[in-house]
């Protein structure tokens, strides 16, 4: 059975965070037209959302199934080049052992020059074309215009490293989680995609005794869950946070993210900018004024240019009303 | 193909973003970094909409429209984005009103009043950052909103002087401190920021200052373009001709004089031309450039100083006027030349830049004594509670009343070499052309080119508008310097019509309008050929004779390579 099929009938989702069906992405790549006939595959290692370490995780134990994923994907879509895009502590560690591994393939070792918003796609393409990490506007799509204008596959790392797997009949229907926060033990775990999460965190011994709430896919972008609502299977970069909630100032914790998203946020649109600027603003008040909250996290939901403000808006968002100013039923 | 917008079925070409269909349809869809002549940026999010079966809002400058495309502009929820938007954006920019560019066509504000907006509901976060001079540009770092327009135009104009520096909230738009880099002036991020954090130096604190030295005979000098843009300071469509309510305004503010800078194009050509035909006849350097263009000049001066023996020697319009009014004039008035103040009207920022350059001196006197932009003008008038729109119109003053159709050209893109190929024409040929009206370098395209034919010379010629395509001239040059044997270079695109100091906004269609009036003049002359302008022909008899040292002297310059401008932080 051809690859992209494979794909399709394990129903492999994009493990970055954004879970699109991988099979539907490479048979795109693989059906557009490049205008001079180039077509890149970039193995994403990003990885700069806090809470989240599996691609690390992966990439120390199996970086030869990883190669073997982006030759894999780069023979499917019909690229010449590939990349292997590391966040800069990463390209540190694994460049000499990933080149090694390459030996005369065409993948290219690539150092991410930015930090949490190099991870996001088109900022991705930007960095590697040597401009502003800024992202870019979509419509056009990376798998029709991406890299250097060309048709362009970007993947998780984690995903490629399933590709290839699926594609060697060993697919497991698993995924990586990573476990952190207020547990006893932290860590990489490979369990079921449809596992819920208080399985999850049963299963691997870091349900906690205590009361606690989660925040559940990204340690920016994870929404935050009440320990009655671990129902579900995780969705997003497959990070799973646990908060002590006696012990956890949800004020603090904003404060905490807000800092992050200060640091990280490009400048490019005005939500982003100026919204994540006066929410840091308001939450260094004594009294936080919630209805102003709500009105610019409202517009970073709704308005902000990218992902890292639109999903950026949902911790807070959950946090406010489940644990800090929750609504008395 | 059919779209519908907030329930109104709309017929619009496909391709086409909404916000431009919508626009059409004469539905209005606030947006403040986008303008028509720059790249889709959309990052002030102002423009957002709602699309039946999409999840979230989306910008109607990016998206384009499709068959039954289903869009509500208004909705509250839409409104209720647009208002916070609003107030952060207003968090960013300090409000001067009274002192804007924009005052009175304030988008900020008609906005601010439209989605009941807290302008002062976040406080200004930018209050502590400078303010930049570059040469006769300021740039006020406390009132831009991060739009990024003039960053996109100025990369076309100079190359990239403004730049974009730090990420998240402490972006902002810096001068280059590059020494490669400068500022030309041309004062197009002027009229492309939509919030006015950048102005001309001395707009509009000191406007009145011309009209102070009541001591000495004030005099003043109006470009050719503004006749056709000036109106627009007063609720007047683009292209409504003011000529002669612009005379009336002008003597009422209490000018002694008001000259007509269209005199002064015909002197030009006429030297221009003589110089262009000697440059052929002696083996001159060529190609010959142009060089009424003063962003063009600084262009060449800082960036190219291997071209300054390309530029024509002879001075722009306003320059030779300066002079010839400090000296053919005062001493038909039995004045000193220190006892007269020349005012310049122009439709230019670097015009400014021209009255502190080493050439504007002449006897030890200056040519042009103070500059205003059409803008500038435009607020004096107002403050003088003038409106030109209830002025009976009154012929400019002798001797220098008359112009030629060829002088008034010379505010569009093209008219400096359209009035000179009727001048070389007869310069070459003896006789004026069948065809007086040259279309080939008529229009606000780019980057003109054409061969022309004056008995057995060929001359190949280009005329290209906006430094983009300057660039592209000079980039063929390169390739072969024997391309193009004369080129006109107007750093504004579509030229002085569209230039830094002209009133706000501007677009192609704008351009269009105020260039359509000036050839409509020229169309509706007797005399429209430079050399046949009784009042220039008077002067070279009567003043010059064939004293070339004097033309010299009056009517010509030269250049000399320039250092970076120096960047000062004014506040």
């Amino acid at each position: 059975m051809e690859i992209i099929e494979k794909l399709k009938n394990a129903d492999l989702r994009g493990r970055g965070g954004a879970a699109f069906p991988t099979w539907q992405k490479w048979q795109m790549v693989k059906d557009a037209l490049s205008a001079d006939g180039r077509k890149f595959v970039v193995c994403n290692v990003s990885e700069g959302e806090p809470g989240v370490f599996k691609d690390k995780f992966i990439l120390e134990r199996w970086p030869q199934t990883v190669v073997d994923g982006i030759c894999l994907a780069m023979t499917a879509v019909g690229a010449q080049k590939g990349y292997i895009y590391l966040r800069r502590s990463y390209f540190a560690e694994f460049e000499s052992k990933l080149k090694k591994i390459i030996g005369i393939k065409p993948i290219e070792v690539f150092c991410e020059p930015c930090g949490y918003l190099g991870g996001e796609e088109t900022t991705l393409l930007e960095a590697i074309e040597n401009r502003r990490c800024e992202p870019r506007s979509k419509p056009p799509y990376p798998p029709q215009i991406g890299l250097f204008g060309c048709p362009t596959l970007i993947n998780n790392l984690e995903t490629l490293y399933y590709a290839q797997k699926i594609d060697k009949n060993e697919y497991n229907y698993c995924r990586f989680y990573c476990i952190s926060g207020d547990v006893n033990n932290k860590g990489v775990f490979e369990y079921p995609v449809n596992w819920t999460i208080e399985k999850i965190l049963r299963q691997s011994g870091n349900y906690p005794e205590q009361e606690f709430f989660v925040q559940a896919g990204g340690g920016a972008s994870g929404i935050i869950l009440l320990q009655n609502e671990l129902i579900d299977p995780l969705s997003g970069a497959g990070a799973i946070i646990v908060y002590d909630k006696i012990k956890t100032d949800p004020k603090k914790l904003m404060k905490q993210w807000v800092d992050f998203f200060l640091a990280e946020n490009c400048g490019k649109c005005v939500p982003c900018r100026e919204g994540i600027f006066r929410l840091c603003e308001l939450l260094e008040q004594e009294k936080f004024d919630r209805a102003a909250a709500d009105e610019i996290l409202l517009l970073l939901r709704e308005a902000s240019f990218c992902p890292f403000g639109r999903s950026g808006a949902s911790p807070f968002a959950t946090l406010i009303d489940k644990i800090f100013m929750p609504v008395a039923e | 193909m059919k779209i519908i917008i907030d329930g109104r079925e709309i017929e619009a070409d496909s391709g086409q973003s909404i916000l431009e269909a919508a626009k059409n349809a004469g539905i209005e869809i606030p947006a403040l970094c986008y303008h028509p002549d720059l790249s889709v940026k959309a990052n002030c999010r102002m423009c957002l909409v709602e699309i039946e079966n999409q999840r979230a809002p989306l910008p109607a400058c990016q998206t384009k429209i499709s068959e039954g495309m289903k869009i509500i502009t208004n909705s509250p929820k839409i409104r209720n984005l647009r208002k916070i938007n609003l107030e952060l954006i207003f968090s960013q920019h300090k409000e001067e009103c009274n002192d804007c560019v924009w005052l009175g066509t304030c988008q900020l504000l008609k906005l601010a009043k439209e989605y009941e907006v807290e302008i002062t509901r976040f406080a200004d976060r930018k209050s502590g950052r400078p303010v930049y001079k570059i040469g006769p540009i300021e740039f006020d770092q406390t009132k831009c909103i991060d739009c990024r327009n003039c960053l996109e135009i100025c990369q076309k104009q100079s190359g990239g002087f403004l730049e974009l520096t730090g990420r998240g909230y402490e972006i902002g738009i810096t001068p280059s401190a590059d020494t490669q880099k400068d500022c030309l002036y041309c004062g197009q991020c002027i009229v492309h920021c939509p919030v006015g954090a950048i102005e001309a130096e001395g707009e509009f604190e000191e406007i009145e200052k011309p009209l102070l030295d009541a001591a000495k005979t004030v005099v003043v000098q109006f470009a050719p373009s503004i006749r056709s843009s000036i109106g627009e300071m007063f609720d007047l469509p683009p292209g409504a001709i003011m000529e002669g309510q612009l005379v009336a305004g002008l003597k009422q503010l209490g000018f002694k004089k008001v000259f007509d800078t269209a005199v002064s194009a015909d002197f030009t050509t006429i030297e221009e031309v003589s110089e262009l035909v000697e440059r052929f006849k002696n083996n001159g350097v060529l190609p010959m450039f142009t060089s009424c263009c003063p962003a063009w000049v600084r262009y060449v001066e800082f960036f190219r100083p291997d071209l300054i023996p390309n530029l024509t020697t002879a001075r722009s319009p306003q320059s030779m006027f300066g002079g010839l009014i400090k000296t053919f004039w005062a001493q038909k008035q039995n004045l000193k030349p220190s006892d007269i103040v020349v005012v310049s009207i122009m439709p230019c920022t670097a015009k400014k830049y021209d009255v502190v350059k080493e050439d504007n001196y002449i006897d030890g006197s200056k040519r042009i004594d103070y500059v205003l932009t059409t803008r500038e003008l435009g607020r004096l008038l107002a403050k003088h509670n003038i409106d030109l729109k209830n002025l009976a119109p009154l012929p400019a003053d002798q001797p220098f009343s008359e112009y030629s159709g060829a002088g008034v050209i010379y505010g569009a893109a093209g008219g400096v070499m359209e009035s000179a190929i009727r001048t070389a024409c007869w310069q070459i040929t003896g006789k004026n052309p069948q065809q007086i009206e040259y279309q080939a370098v008529r229009g606000i395209v780019g980057l003109k080119t054409a061969e022309i034919a004056f008995g057995d010379l060929k001359i190949k010629i280009a005329a290209a508008n906006g430094m983009e395509n300057a660039r592209k001239v000079l980039a063929i040059l390169d390739k072969n310097p024997k391309s193009f044997d004369y080129i006109e270079i107007m750093a504004c695109p579509g030229g002085c019509i569209g230039g830094g100091g002209q009133p706000l906004p501007v677009s192609d269609e704008i351009r269009r309008q105020r260039a359509a009036a000036l050839y409509q003049i020229d169309c509706a002359k007797t005399i429209r050929f430079a050399h046949d302008n009784p009042a220039v022909i008077n002067i070279y008899e009567e003043f010059f004779g064939k004293d070339k040292e004097k033309i010299h002297k009056i009517l010509h310059t030269n250049y000399l390579p320039k250092p970076k401008t120096a960047i000062q932080q004014i506040r």
